[in-house]
């Protein structure tokens, strides 16, 4: 015993817990923190700063035929979308992609939960996905004209393409994660092959599925609008590509920019609205992603 | 054959039939390179009602045991009946409760969580299938919570959904591998007190697998007590005079100091037959710590 190593013993002493003021536990942030707490406000920030810079860009460059400003291509658009050209373009862009991209997202189901139930079927995936998904579906448009004819076909072929391969490797990753745990517990109550999959395994991978189901989409937006730079038109109606691209031979530049504005406003809004609402009501309610 | 010493067989109790009986049964598990032998030569026999708990140290598999009386492994000799049926694969008469909280699926409220398996199984309609699991979510305290996600639920909580879902089965034999070890301790014999509570209420048959001698008094009638790896039979023990108001009773000391004597005995002390297994269960040992 020292008294310089050992500490001193005290007396003991019980308190009882004082009241703390409602004010101290929780309070409320100022209404500007609050309003910064919003993914849209900043985003709408973000937004209002380029198409600034745009314009201030194009101002100090004085050359419409290369760069209109913000305010020509907003007025091109608003004429586009009040002469119905754009929208029709849009529309016959969207036809084509949504089939292409459904018929890719069945193709991948198929593929991945033949993977998840056989050995074979898992070999089958890793060696389709390691020759495919490194190759770009505009190298195949060549070959989908010739076999597919110039049309609708053809660029379905390309999408699924695009599609098919990134939604496949991020599910099958998502299947992989799946906490072996959870599995027994779908096993243990009898189920397995494709019921196993439904009702475990795949919302159980949602959070992977959700975000190849978004790659997915953004490569078929790029294949889509590529290939419609190439040949574009069937039977008379082009898509959004073959607006730019029409539009860029005649000079109009301020359409060019404006079908390009189209192609980036249905992705933010797809991202913004559709994906994010379906993840807000899945996998951010369960816990599964912050 | 290990040499019984202290091995105390029940005779064939009369006209009554063991519900889960596991007859010489040895797990083997692969790791690419060999097969290591995880238990050996294992029997013992479940009577209903039994809480029957497999105790020993880490790596003498008995969550392995466990597992293969729920069907999820299979075993490389000797069987397991249940109800006189060889088990062969898993199903809704063994329903089990792992350590791990992901057990839940994230997905489904409490509810729904509970529902699930009665659904799955095709056991009820949806209608009394709810009304089921609204009994046994009320029945584990948790009254209140049927509509909230697992994520916002504490790890004591998260356990009791998995008891409800798996009470809500009325399974033939309920399966627990450390049900409470991933809980504090508070909350641990919080969960022993209520599981005590829930068998004198519903007299489920339970297989419960725990590392922790005292939790095996408390929670268990009979204990199987194995020796470590590979995991033999080293004693099979009546607990059934003890509870969680007895845990400080001299008699439960003693209990739990002859428990852990035979778990920590000398190597030499152990049963000489079969020289040649012994051996080798040591050198894996060593080579894998």
């Amino acid at each position: 015993m020292s008294l310089l190593l050992d500490p001193p013993i005290r007396q003991e002493i019980e308190y009882r817990a004082a009241d703390v003021p409602a004010a101290v536990v929780a309070r409320a942030l100022p209404w500007n923190a609050r309003l910064w707490q919003h993914g849209a406000v900043r985003k709408s920030v973000i937004l209002l700063a380029l198409a600034l810079l745009w314009e201030g860009a194009a101002r100090w460059q004085g050359n419409d035929l290369l760069l209109p400003s913000f305010w020509q291509t907003a007025q091109a658009f608003v004429s586009g979308i009040a002469s119905g050209e754009l929208l029709e373009r849009v529309q016959a862009s969207l036809s084509v992609l949504l089939r292409g991209y459904v018929a890719g997202i069945a193709a991948a189901f198929v593929l991945t939960a033949l993977a998840v139930s056989t050995r074979i079927g898992r070999d089958v995936l890793e060696t389709l996905v390691a020759m495919f998904n490194p190759l770009p579906a505009i190298a195949l448009l060549p070959l989908a004209l010739l076999w597919f004819g110039l049309g609708n076909g053809s660029l379905v072929f390309v999408i699924v393409h695009a599609v098919l391969w990134p939604l496949a490797l991020g599910t099958y990753a998502g299947f992989q994660g799946v906490p072996e745990t959870l599995r027994m517990a779908g096993r243990n109550y009898g189920l397995r092959g494709l019921p196993l999959v439904v009702y475990i395994l795949v919302p159980a991978a949602l959070p992977s599925i959700l975000s190849g189901l978004k790659i997915g989409w953004a490569f078929a937006w790029r294949t889509l609008i590529a290939a419609e730079l190439v040949f574009g038109v069937s039977s008379g109606k082009g898509g959004l590509g073959w607006y730019i691209f029409q539009n860029r031979n005649e000079l109009y530049t301020d359409k060019v920019f404006a079908g390009l504005a189209t192609v980036i406003l249905i992705g933010l809004l797809v991202e913004n609205l559709a994906f994010r609402a379906l993840e807000r009501v899945t996998v951010r309610r369960w816990g599964m992603l912050r | 054959m290990n040499a019984p010493v202290q091995l105390l067989r029940p005779p064939a109790a009369g006209a009554i039939a063991p519900l889960l009986r596991a007859d010489g049964v040895s797990l083997s598990y692969s790791d690419g390179a060999r097969t290591v032998r995880a238990t050996h030569d294992v029997s013992f026999d479940v009577y209903r009602g039994d809480r029957f708990v497999l105790l020993g140290p880490s790596g003498c598999g008995k969550s392995s045991l466990l597992k293969a009386a729920g069907g999820f492994i299979a075993p490389g000799a000797g069987t397991i009946t249940i109800n006189g049926a060889r088990v062969t694969g898993p199903g809704p008469d063994r329903i089990a409760v792992f350590q791990e909280f992901d057990q839940l699926p994230p997905w489904k409220t409490v509810r729904q969580n509970v529902m699930f398996p009665l659904l799955a199984a095709r056991r009820m309609a949806r209608k009394p299938a709810e009304e089921a699991a609204d009994y046994w979510i009320a029945k584990v305290g948790l009254d209140g919570f049927a509509d909230a996600y697992p994520h916002t639920l504490s790890g004591g909580m998260k356990q009791r959904v998995a008891i409800a879902r798996a009470l809500a089965m009325q399974p033939d034999v309920l399966l627990m591998d450390e049900p409470f070890a991933a809980l504090d301790a508070l909350t641990r014999r919080k969960m022993q007190e209520e599981l005590g509570r829930l068998w004198e209420e519903a007299r489920f048959t339970l297989l419960f697998v725990t590392h922790s001698i005292e939790e095996a008094l408390v929670v268990g009638n009979r204990i199987l007590l194995l020796s470590p790896h590979p995991g033999r039979v080293r004693a099979e023990l009546n607990s059934h005079q003890f509870g969680l108001h007895s845990a400080g009773s001299a008699e439960f000391q003693a209990a739990a100091a002859r428990i852990h004597a035979m778990l920590f005995e000398e190597p030499a002390a152990a049963p000489a037959a079969g020289d040649a297994e012994p051996a080798w269960g040591r050198r894996v040992a060593a080579e894998r710590t």
